[in-house]
């Protein structure tokens, strides 16, 4: 099992990730991917520019600490966390998460589950550029819920095995 | 650097090192430690900014050494502070 993480202000390239995180790897059957990009609207305005800020030192710690909690929760091989700073603009990608794994359901539940915890608990911020200005994205309370229903299905199995 | 022996290194971050119109600052302690809780205190006391940021209730988040804690946690010398509004990565 290996977690790889990237920040970085290049683009990338999903199928060449996908390639090396599978590369000398026969016992791999499935592999999720998620990418999130940029969009030309938000909250109503039209963005032309965006503006990724982090934390450098924490950041790091925070997503190897989501690839390991998503490790020892299913069933995985590798993961790879990248994720861009700096000027973006619409269209661009944003984010990448893959999971590897033997069958399906543990690659399709790590990688969603990766993601939610990002959102909510790696230090990143958006600043976007909109006719008006400039703004900081807000934080939105249907992610905290997207990150704490993992909480509630953790606490199901317990009660399920108990 | 003695100095290092008796402070902290505070960061604020994004929206917050905006207002606050600085990036990263070393304070000097009284003591040894201090709680999360009593180094927001003396931080609100700066100025208006500073205590309506900051203020009992605002979403942000503290975060020591590259951890997130809460208002209990002991703050020693030499350690780094993070200030920070909500997450908005992804």
């Amino acid at each position: 099992m290996a977690a790889y993480i990237r920040v970085q202000t290049e683009d990338f390239n999903i199928s060449e990730e996908i390639a090396a995180l599978r590369a000398r790897n026969p016992r791999v059957g499935a592999v999720a991917s998620f990418m999130g990009c940029v969009r030309d609207m938000n909250e109503g305005d039209s963005v032309k520019l965006m503006y990724l800020e982090h934390y450098p030192g924490m950041t790091e710690r925070e997503l190897q600490r989501i690839s390991a909690d998503a490790a020892s929760r299913w069933n995985i091989f590798d993961t790879l966390i990248v994720h861009r700073v700096g000027e973006l603009r619409p269209l661009d990608q944003i984010v990448l998460v893959i999971a590897t794994s033997a069958h399906r359901g543990d690659a399709f539940a790590a990688c969603e589950f990766m993601m939610d915890y990002l959102k909510t608990q790696a230090p990143f911020w958006k600043r976007e550029s909109t006719g008006d200005g400039e703004r900081w994205v807000e934080a939105r309370a249907s992610d905290d819920i997207a990150a704490k229903r993992w909480q509630s299905a953790e606490k199901q199995t317990r009660a399920q095995a108990g | 650097m003695a100095e290092a022996h008796t402070s902290i290194q505070l960061v604020f971050l994004a929206r917050l090192r905006e207002r606050f119109g600085v990036a990263r600052e070393t304070l000097s302690l009284d003591s040894s430690e201090i709680s999360v809780a009593s180094l927001l205190a003396r931080l609100r006391s700066r100025d208006p900014v500073f205590a309506d940021e900051l203020a009992e209730g605002r979403a942000y988040r503290v975060a020591v050494n590259h951890t997130v804690v809460g208002g209990e946690h002991s703050v020693r010398a030499g350690d780094e502070v993070a200030i920070f509004p909500p997450v908005t990565g992804g």
